[in-house]
This record gives structure tokens, C-alpha cells and sequence, in this order.
């Protein structure tokens, strides 16, 4: 009798779960289901999740994109950004963490605090002043304030996450590394980068989110519409109030959405990880 | 005896000259990026600035003129309504579906997941879409519930288009509170229940003082984030009805912007940050009166 309750209590605890859990993400399957229905039938049918006669229709407008510019350029523009300026975070913090995490030098408590202040720094704060600054180095139009800022470790959040995970690294390794005549140089690369692998998957991840979705430095500094990125495209499509084509709109939003369901779907532990050192993130 | 200690203080000399080799990107980046700008627009924010002319030096007047701006209050007051409002709720709904999903079952990574998310996509350009559509006259919302509102159209319930979805964002939060949940040794819950203590009793003396830190540290972190509100006002409102969704921040966009007065931008910004000092400032010190230190 007992054991039968119990059961009862656990198929009804998952039946609240699942039923809590479909209304968070309701409205993204909605979206989903939207984009497979005729454009013009998406208001009629809102109630419906699964689309009566689903056509790519939508797919193949919204792809088509803004003045003589495809879906794709923007996409190759945002790919372009996302992953030269990961490449920058990553390896521009793995340095100052490890300098931070295992060098002896006499600014390195301060560099720290400095760090710490900079996680602490949102964004926004830094918009109208880094815009006046890139306004003066001719940066307006170009891809520079996308880029180059990341490859000096600007992101203290990241720095702070390669340096937790450095110094859970035995001290007895660099040691022994020092009396086999190994230097600070090539123990970077031969045995602290080696084994800071899940920290940079953690990062990678992270920083790809955080670049993918950037709204903010894109809306300042790229004007001309071939330079889009997928974020500001989007935002055409939310503003075009003469072609009211919500079908290609929600299209455009779902394809703009794989890369980070993908990565979240296969990646999920790392970031799981991330949050749970810090949680600075979202 | 000579020869060593040199050659140790070439050593320690060496080791220094590689410590400022492998920080040097970040050095460079906090001069570049972060204290440059900075000087930049406290030098800006005493000019009549518009980005386009050159800039012209009028000491004091941008600070003096925010005090006289209704528009500065109106949105100031806006952004501490949103903060106040959205960030305790997200909290709640947080430490809510934590203490749901603490319990370890086979499909609890797979609900972990499903509850997070939102986190991962919601600053997303394609999230505003959705949820300018989702809460349109014509839209999903109000086909569910059969209503015919405006959300997006009213002023008085446009902000709660913008609360809920932050509050829709709490995975992050929630994994936060899961991974301090851990941490929580199990033979203080079960020296509660030998001294006869139940299952809600223990979770207001144990769980919850001992998840007080993280509490703080999220209350903190989000009340920052909930004061810089921005690219999702933006998106979904731009602002309106009415002004009843201009957040401080896209006043701040909007004055340098679009009416092209940057000084008076830049002057803006720093009022902001004096603001999220004290603020900040403020929740630091009511720390001593509830949050569990050992």
C-alpha cells in the first residue's frame, strides 16, 4: 500500500514538472510551430501548435532577406565575429589567469582587483563612453569594437574562471616542472593549458553565447546593412512596418536560435559548470 | 655567496618580467578599453557634444540640467520600479523550481535543462520577436486566455510585459541556488528531524538561512542587471507607450543617439553608476541583518 502512495507521489511530482516545465518553453515551440505555417493564415491559426499543412515557405522568404542581402551574409557576418573574438577571449584570459594564477609579480593583487571591478562592469555602463572613444579612433562602421576589445581579456568574468580552475591545479606540478628545466613560457603551453581544457570549453561556450546574441555593440557601430549581423537583421524584420511578413520573421528568429540550441543541447554540462563557479551570466 | 644571491635576484627578476609578459593583454585592455573611455566621457559630459561637430566646454550645465529634467526622474523611477519588482519575483521563481528539482530522479538533468534554457536565450533579438508577438492584440496570450488586451499598447501593463520576461530568465539563478543547495551538509537535516523538526520547519532553519549568501549575491548581481535594462525595452516597446517603458538606460541611448546630445549622454551615464553605487552600497549594508555568515 505504502509502496503503491509512493508511486502515485512520483508519477505525480514528474506529471507537475513536465506540465511546468512545457509552459516555460511553450512559447518557443509556438515560434517553432509558426514558422511552418502560410504566413498569412499564422493569426487565424494561433492556438494551433502543430500546423496543418506546414510549407518552408517562410524559409525560403526570410532568407531572402533585406536589400539585395541574404539571410546567409548576415549569418557568415556573426559566425565571423562570434568566433575570432572567442578565439581572442580565450586566449587573452587563459594568459592573464595563468600570470595571475602562478607567476610571482609585484602588481598582482591589484591586476586582481582590477579583474574582479571589470566582472562587475556591465556593459551598458560602458556604452556611451566606448562609443565616444571608437568614435574618435574612426571605429564607427568597422568590426574593430566587435573584435578587438577581446583579445585583451576585457571580460574579467572569463579571466576569473580560468583562474578558479588554475589553481586547482597542484602547485607540486610547476615544481617539478621548474627542476626538469621546464620555463614559465612552456609550462603555459605544455602543461597548464593542456589541463585547463574543461574551463576553456566552459568559456567557449559562454563567450559564443554572449557574441551570438550581442545586440547592443552591433546597434552602435554597424550601419551599413551587408555588414549586419543576425541580431541587427532581426531587428528589420521587427521594424519593416510595410511588409508585415511574420511567417519569414519567425523563420529567421528559429534559424537564428540553432547554433545556440545546438550548442546548448550538446554542451550542456560544461555550461551547467560555468553557472554553478560563478553565475555572473544572465 | 655574491654570484648566488644575484643570480637568485635575476631569478625572481626573470620570474616578474613573465608575470607582466602573460598580463599584459589585460593591462593594455583596462587602459585601452576600460580607463581611456572613461576619461573620455567625463571629459564629454562637460561639453555640448553632438558626435557630429566639435565638442564644446560648458563645465557644469549637462549636470546641472539632469536635475532639472523630468525625463531623468520619470525614468529613474521607471528603472527602480522594473528592479524592484522584477528581480525579486525572478528570485522567487528560482528558489521555487530549485527546491522542486533539488530532489534527484533519472529525468532531473533533462528538467534542469528545460528550466535554463530561457537563460541561454533570452537576451536574443529573436526572443523580443516571440515576445512582441506572444503578447500582441492578436496574439497567443490573449488567444489562450480569450482576452482582448493591448499589453504592448497599454501603458500600464507594457512594463509587465518586460517583468515577465526577465522572471521567464530565472534559470540562471536557479542552478545557482541548486549548485549552494549541495553544499548543505545532509546531517543537519537529519539531526533536525532526530530532534523532531519536519520537513517545513527544517527548510526555514536550515535551507533557507544557509542559502542566504547566495540570496545576497544573486540580489545583488540581478538588482545591477534589472537597473541596466535595455536591449529587450528597446525591442519589444522602444520605450512608449507613453514613455511608460523608458528605462533609464535607453533614455540614455535616446538622448545620445537619437537627439544626438552626447554630452548630455555622457553625463547621464555617470549619474547611473553614482546611483548602482549606492544602491549596491545600500544592500551591502542591510547584509548584517539577514544574510547567515559562519
Amino acid at each position: 500500500m505504502r509502496q503503491k502512495k509512493g508511486k502515485l507521489n512520483k508519477s505525480l511530482y514528474h506529471l507537475c514538472v513536465c506540465v511546468m516545465g512545457l509552459i516555460m518553453i511553450y512559447p518557443l515551440l509556438w515560434t517553432v510551430a509558426s514558422s511552418f505555417k502560410k504566413s498569412s493564415t499564422i493569426y487565424q491559426t494561433v492556438t494551433q501548435l502543430i500546423p496543418k499543412d506546414p510549407t518552408i515557405e517562410n524559409y525560403i522568404n526570410g532568407w531572402a532577406g533585406f536589400s539585395h542581402t541574404t539571410f546567409g551574409v548576415f549569418i557568415r557576418n556573426t559566425v565571423f565575429v562570434t568566433v575570432i573574438a572567442t578565439a581572442g577571449a580565450i586566449l587573452s584570459s587563459l594568459m592573464v589567469a595563468y600570470a595571475l594564477s602562478r607567476i610571482r609579480f609585484k602588481l598582482r593583487n591589484p591586476l586582481f582587483a582590477m579583474v574582479i571591478l571589470t566582472m562587475m562592469l556591465p556593459e551598458q555602463i560602458m556604452m556611451i563612453p566606448q562609443y565616444l572613444w571608437y568614435n574618435k579612433l574612426g571605429w564607427i562602421n568597422t568590426y574593430f569594437p566587435l573584435i578587438v576589445p577581446h583579445f585583451f581579456a576585457v571580460s574579467g568574468f572569463f579571466t576569473y574562471v580560468f583562474m578558479n580552475f588554475m589553481n586547482g591545479i597542484p602547485k607540486e606540478l610547476d615544481e617539478a616542472a621548474r627542476l626538469d628545466g621546464c620555463s614559465k613560457f612552456s609550462m603555459f603551453f605544455h602543461i597548464i593549458v593542456p589541463l585547463t581544457k574543461p574551463a576553456i570549453a566552459t568559456v567557449t561556450i559562454l563567450s559564443f553565447i554572449n557574441r551570438w546574441n550581442d545586440y547592443m555593440s552591433p546597434l552602435l557601430y554597424i550601419k551599413r546593412t551587408p555588414n549586419y549581423t543576425v541580431s541587427i537583421a532581426l531587428k528589420l524584420y521587427l521594424d519593416s512596418t510595410s511588409s508585415s511578413d511574420y511567417g519569414a520573421m519567425f523563420a529567421m528568429a528559429v534559424v537564428s536560435l540553432i547554433p545556440l540550441f545546438a550548442i546548448f543541447i550538446t554542451m550542456n554540462r560544461y555550461l551547467v559548470d560555468g553557472v554553478a563557479t560563478s553565475g555572473i551570466k544572465g | 655567496m655574491e654570484t648566488k644571491h644575484r643570480k637568485k635576484m635575476n631569478m625572481w627578476q626573470k620570474e616578474a618580467l613573465t608575470g607582466y609578459f602573460f598580463s599584459l593583454p589585460f593591462i593594455i585592455g583596462l587602459l585601452f578599453f576600460l580607463v581611456v573611455p572613461m576619461f573620455v566621457s567625463l571629459y564629454y559630459s562637460f561639453c555640448d557634444f553632438n558626435i557630429l561637430s566639435d565638442a564644446k566646454w560648458i563645465g557644469l550645465k549637462n549636470y546641472t540640467a539632469i536635475f532639472r529634467d523630468n525625463d531623468f526622474y520619470t525614468s529613474l523611477f521607471l528603472t527602480l520600479k522594473f528592479a524592484v519588482l522584477s528581480v525579486p519575483l525572478r528570485l522567487l521563481a528560482a528558489l521555487a523550481v530549485a527546491l522542486i528539482l533539488f530532489r534527484n530522479t533519472k529525468m532531473t538533468p533533462v528538467y534542469r535543462a528545460v528550466f535554463y534554457f530561457p537563460s541561454i536565450v533570452g537576451s536574443s533579438v529573436a526572443i523580443a520577436i516571440l515576445w512582441k508577438r506572444l503578447f500582441a492584440a492578436d496574439g497567443l496570450i490573449n488567444s489562450l486566455f480569450g482576452t482582448r488586451v493591448g499589453w504592448i499598447g497599454n501603458p500600464k501593463t507594457a512594463i509587465w510585459v518586460i517583468i515577465i520576461l526577465s522572471v521567464w530568465q530565472f534559470g540562471s539563478s536557479m542552478l545557482l541556488f541548486l549548485a549552494a543547495m549541495k553544499q548543505i551538509p545532509e546531517s543537519l537535516y537529519e539531526a533536525a528531524h532526530v530532534d523532531g523538526a519536519g520537513g517545513i520547519r527544517s527548510f526555514f532553519t536550515i535551507t533557507i538561512p544557509l542559502l542566504t549568501p547566495t540570496i545576497f549575491f544573486n540580489l545583488v548581481m540581478q538588482s545591477i542587471n534589472a537597473f541596466l535594462i535595455f536591449a529587450q525595452a528597446q525591442l519589444i516597446t522602444n520605450g512608449g507607450p507613453l514613455k511608460a517603458t523608458r528605462f533609464y538606460v535607453l533614455y540614455m541611448y535616446q538622448t545620445s543617439f537619437e537627439f544626438s546630445k552626447a554630452g548630455y549622454g555622457a553625463a547621464l551615464g555617470w549619474m547611473i553608476v553614482l546611483v548602482i553605487m549606492l544602491y549596491t552600497l545600500f544592500l551591502f549594508r542591510t547584509k548584517k541583518y539577514w544574510v547567515y555568515e559562519e
